[in-house]
């Protein structure tokens, strides 16, 4: 083999009330080897790292750890083993110092027996300076952007001596500049001997970092290659067990010239997010929102929806000026919106698959207040089998499901309501190449029948794919819009770099 | 193996499902064992009489803490409504009496959900500031001693704390039977019953589904208000006096205790209405067992104690 193994886990089973969600996996990881762990939504990563990490405990299997056999009941415990996991939401306190962050329940003491702050201090300026991170670490962590925050994670995996890192998504809310700086810290990690598992789906990144791949499918193991034997084809081709299609653009030139308008928005201004931006939607047309983290895109949407107020600016829906004090006014219109933040903001987790799909459509099925079950049921089961949505049963909690199919029960939300637009904000995020491709067929579709889609999305691969006409943004304003098959990738990120200079010359950067 | 694993895990989710059920039983062959004469329908109306405000209360709470809330005001809304009735029954006869007692406690919920649903407080802050200012009222209105119901209509009223249908049910069955039918009609049948859980489950992800959250847990108060109101009126008329000082003393702690062990979430989102009811008779039982058994009443406080932390250890969530 060659390879010096770090961790070997052997045969791992763990079932859950009705689920086998392992069935016997094997996974290995080599000393200071960076290892992508790839699968769809449901195929098991989560699970195999939770049982790694004493959060689940495994029902049958062996898991051995830098030379001998370990069973960690809990988080903590896995952590004295070296085993340190960075999570997508992280676990730290936002509004204790960075510091304080780094050293979270085993604050060293000083001989007077109380909090030694200025080893504190110095240990994490030292650590975050090795990373190549150089913040205040006085300051409360919630000063510092995601990107500083996933950092300060790291800092502390390092910093208790761990032997491998667990990145479970980190690079999701990163924009690509992060996202380098991300890269180099792991580099830096390898540099010491520190394993890095890496999960995400961003397939370019597995390829730019990873030296080995495991993929895993329907709780079983898929595949296990080294990232030179493999390209971006045959990876998805063993995630999703068919010869995968490379997503490409159906679409040719633009069309819809003289369709009828549906929806625009006027100098739009909000706080320093948005800056006096306007655009216009056409009937069934798919409208891409670009532009990089912080541009204002999902300021825009939810100004559009309801959900938020502008300070400035006017909204026409129609042809009728419109003020949407909430949500609700704008859905009675017909707008729907599908957030970024599916946990906070688009599922009630406790509830089940069959309400989280009629929760907005209950007054049409309704006589005086009172739910119709047999209407219920038969909208259910239709968007159940029509978007194959995967489900035990409709009255599975939606928190159970995986998030693609929990992004399909939210896009069900909106389009059994027979919508006029719907929002949708990073419609694939944290979603398999499965769901995707299914997402993006359900996108044409709606289109073709007439309803318009506003998206917007972080990769431009899939704005290119999708979108009749694109509006690139930045700094909460208009930049300029690409039409039909002028638009690409290139394209796109010409015209958000060609602006920066005419912002500046304008002051608008720093306003 | 494996399928005894798998067993054992799904009989866990069932003894969580039906916690409160297997504790009601457990109680119940204890009592079989230990009580003598138990057995009887004599208790059986007992427990119905004595159980008939904490389960009026219990629904209101059940509602209120399904969206995430809590209303510790509902003892003082007992003792206004009680007071209210009282005195005003023979100024306007034995129904307005009753009605204006349920309107004016409706005023209180209304505050409370206006204050919670529109302008954020935090629930426990709101109703802690009506459970004071609303008894203080409550006291006022007889200038703090106790009013004897007396008069012309007093013993119709006082039929309500001591009728017998068909000379043996307790007339208290029936509060208890209307307030558990609507209340579970509305969670389990309606929109509203589907908003209240959502909202509690999940306000963000509620609110950009359309629904009004303030309307919601407006309603929600004013419910909650409304049950305390007719537990008053029960309560009044089964001693036969209103007193603001003592009438639904502790009423809220008894009303969330049997929520608790009844397994509705404490964190919003699941009502178990129920199980609240169940929760009710387990509270009362503990009071009966220990009564009939001539034991210290105290130590039925240090009973209920022990059952509401292990029942609610038992429904607890496993970190996820």
């Amino acid at each position: 083999m060659g390879r010096e193994l770090l961790l070997e886990m052997k045969g791992i089973v763990k079932n859950f009330p009705g689920v086998r969600a392992l069935q016997g996996v094997n996974f290995s990881v080599a000393k200071g080897e960076v290892h992508a762990l790839m699968g769809e939504n449901g195929a098991g990563k989560s699970t195999l790292i939770k049982t790694l990490t004493g959060i689940y405990q495994k029902d049958e299997g062996t898991i051995i750890f830098d030379g001998r056999e370990i069973n960690p009941k809990t988080a903590i415990e896995a952590q004295k083993e070296g085993i340190s996991t960075i999570y997508q939401e992280l676990n730290l306190v936002p509004f204790q110092t960075v510091y304080e962050n780094m050293y979270l329940g085993r604050e060293p003491l000083n001989k007077f027996g109380k909090v030694d702050r200025k080893k504190m201090i110095q240990d994490t300026e030292k650590v975050l300076g090795d990373l190549g991170i150089h913040v205040d670490v006085t300051a409360p962590l919630l000063t510092y952007g995601t990107a500083v925050q996933q950092m300060v994670a790291i800092g502390r995996a390092i910093s208790i001596n761990a032997k491998l890192v667990i990145m479970d998504e980190s690079t999701s809310s990163l924009d690509t500049k992060e996202v380098q700086v991300l890269f180099d810290v792991i580099r830096k990690l390898k540099a010491k001997g520190i394993a890095v598992i890496f999960i995400s789906h961003r397939l370019d990144e597995i390829f730019e970092i990873c030296e080995h791949v495991t993929i895993l499918k329907d709780g079983r193991l898929s595949g296990e290659v080294s990232i030179e034997e493999i390209d971006q084809l045959k990876l998805i081709s063993y995630m999703i067990g068919r010869e995968a299609k490379k997503l490409e653009r159906t679409k040719g030139e633009y069309e819809l010239q003289d369709a009828p308008e549906l929806a625009r928005m006027e100098n739009i201004e909000q706080g320093m997010r948005l800056n006096g931006i306007g655009i216009d939607i056409k009937k069934g047309e798919v409208l891409g929102l670009a532009g990089l983290l912080g541009s204002g895109r999902t300021e825009l949407a939810k100004v559009l929806f309801g959900a938020t107020q502008p300070d400035k600016g006017e909204v026409i829906w129609m042809n009728e000026p419109v003020h949407f004090k909430s949500p609700k006014n704008s859905i009675e219109k017909g707008i729907g919106f599908c957030t970024e933040d599916r946990k906070v903001e688009g599922i009630i987790p406790h509830l089940s698959v069959k309400e989280n799909i009629t929760i907005a459509l209950l007054p049409q099925i309704s006589k005086f207040g009172v739910v119709s079950k047999k209407k219920q049921n038969e909208i259910v089961n239709e968007y159940i089998k029509r978007l194959k949505i995967k489900t035990p049963s409709p009255n599975q909690m939606i928190r159970n499901l995986s998030g693609g199919n929990q992004q399909k029960v939210l896009l069900a939300r909106w389009i059994c309501m027979n919508p006029k637009l719907i929002i949708m904000d990073e419609p694939t995020r944290g979603i398999d190449v499965g769901a995707k491709a299914e997402i993006e067929t359900l996108i044409q579709e709606l289109a073709s029948n007439g309803i318009s889609v506003l998206m917007i999305s972080s990769e431009l691969a899939e704005l290119e794919r999708n979108c009749d006409r694109v509006i690139v943004m930045r700094e909460g304003k208009n930049l300029g819009e690409l039409r039909g098959l002028d638009i690409n990738q290139n394209a796109i990120m010409e015209t958000i770099a060609a602006a920066a200079g005419e912002l500046e010359k304008e002051g608008g950067l720093n306003e | 193996m494996n399928s005894a694993a798998r067993n054992k895990e799904d009989v866990i989710v069932m003894m969580k499902q039906y916690s409160a059920f297997i504790l009601l039983a457990l109680m119940l062959l204890l009592n079989l064992f230990i009580t003598p004469n138990f057995f009887r329908m004599g208790t059986l109306w007992n427990i119905i009489s004595q159980t008939c405000t904490i389960i009026l209360t219990g629904m209101g709470m059940t509602m209120v803490i399904s969206t995430g809330g809590i209303d510790i005001s509902v003892g003082a809304v007992m003792a206004l409504g009680g007071v209210i009735s009282g005195m005003m029954l023979d100024k306007i006869g034995l129904i307005p009496a009753i009605l204006l007692a349920i309107a004016v406690c409706c005023l209180s919920g209304a505050l409370a959900g206006f204050m919670i649903g529109k302008l954020k407080v935090q629930a426990m802050v709101v109703t802690l500031a009506l459970l004071m200012g609303i008894r203080g009222v409550a006291q006022l209105m007889n200038d703090g001693k106790i009013f004897y119901i007396e008069g012309e209509l007093a013993e119709s009223y006082k039929l309500l704390g001591s009728a017998k249908i068909a000379g043996v049910v307790p007339v208290q069955l029936i509060p208890i039977v209307i307030s558990v039918a609507v209340t579970w009609f509305i969670l389990e049948k309606t929109i509203l019953g589907r908003h209240i859980q959502a909202v509690g489950d999940n306000p963000r992800s509620s609110m950009l589904a359309g629904i009004n959250t303030a309307k919601t847990l407006m309603f929600v108060y004013v419910y909650s208000a409304a049950f305390a109101a007719i537990a008053g009126v029960f309560a009044s008329a089964k001693i036969g006096a209103a007193d603001g000082n003592s009438l639904g003393l502790l009423a809220e702690l008894d009303a969330i205790a049997a929520v608790a062990v009844g397994g509705t979430s404490m964190s919003g989102g699941r009502a178990k209405v129920f199980g609240t009811v169940v929760g009710a008779l387990i509270m009362q039982l503990i009071n009966i067992t220990v009564n009939m058994n001539n034991i210290t009443y105290e130590y039925a406080q240090i009973f209920k104690a022990i059952i509401i932390v292990f029942a609610v250890y038992l429904q607890r969530e496993k970190a996820s």
